[in-house]
């Protein structure tokens, strides 16, 4: 399960949006748990692939280690990603499966369609290594915003 | 100095963050983190021995691969060395 919280899922929906009709990628920051990430913090990243940023995204290792750094510092680790395909389902292509590394980690793709955020789903990465890796349907918790009333 | 995991790779250095390792080089110092845990190198090095194509090494904050002396660079207890695999894809 992957859980965070309203603020953030609709912040990562909304990256997509403005990225639109390019690509949208970013880092997710958080905890691992027993079947679960939990994630605190989703911090844009940029798209390097500049050559063809509709249908690829690529996140420079510069800056992640960067983030991991960001994180670090305040005891959160990286626990997943995300990145949008525009016009096209929210779902992993091939592509998708090919360059994830991340075992463990969540892989969280929003469907773009002209502009308009749609669909967003999870899928865990899993497995022990390169071999027999595997993207697995993970659900999504958004916990809800808690308004104290007077 | 310190080498920093990535988290998909802890499981195999005892769910530490980071090692700590003694060495004058990149090199000497990764060859110290699959000594110390063997069962990291097939994770990191192909079965030829190279680093694997998605796993980058980062000295501070410089990619090794681009580095003049590459893995010969010499490297203090100061410094750091981060493991990241890439993160990329695309709708097709």
């Amino acid at each position: 399960m992957l859980k965070l919280s309203e603020t953030i899922y609709s912040a990562l929906r909304t990256h997509g949006e403005e990225t639109y009709p390019h690509e949208c990628c970013g880092v997710l920051l958080g905890r691992s748990g027993d079947d679960v990430n939990t994630v605190e913090e989703a911090v844009r990243a940029g798209n390097t692939r500049t050559d063809s940023a509709h249908n690829r995204y690529h996140i420079a290792p510069q800056e992640l280690v960067k983030i991991q750094r960001q994180g670090r510092e305040r005891g959160l680790d990286i626990v997943g990603f995300y990145h949008s395909h525009p016009d096209h389902p929210a779902q992993w292509s091939q592509t998708d499966f090919a360059e994830a590394h991340w075992l463990g980690c969540s892989y969280v793709i929003t469907a773009v369609a002209t502009g308009v955020a749609q669909q967003t789903n999870s899928f865990l990465l899993t497995g022990t290594n390169e071999e027999d890796k595997s993207f697995q349907d993970e659900t999504i918790q958004v916990e809800q915003l808690v308004t104290e009333r007077c | 100095m310190k080498i920093f995991i990535p988290t998909p790779l802890r499981v195999y250095v005892d769910k530490q963050d980071a090692v700590q390792v003694n060495a004058q080089t990149v090199g000497e110092a990764l060859s110290a983190l699959t000594t110390q845990h063997p069962d990291l190198k097939k994770h990191l090095y192909s079965d030829e021995g190279k680093l694997r194509a998605f796993v980058n090494v980062y000295l501070n904050d410089d990619d090794v691969r681009y580095l003049p002396e590459k893995e010969a660079t010499a490297v203090t207890d100061a410094d750091s060395l981060s493991i990241i695999p890439s993160i990329a894809g695309g709708w097709d």
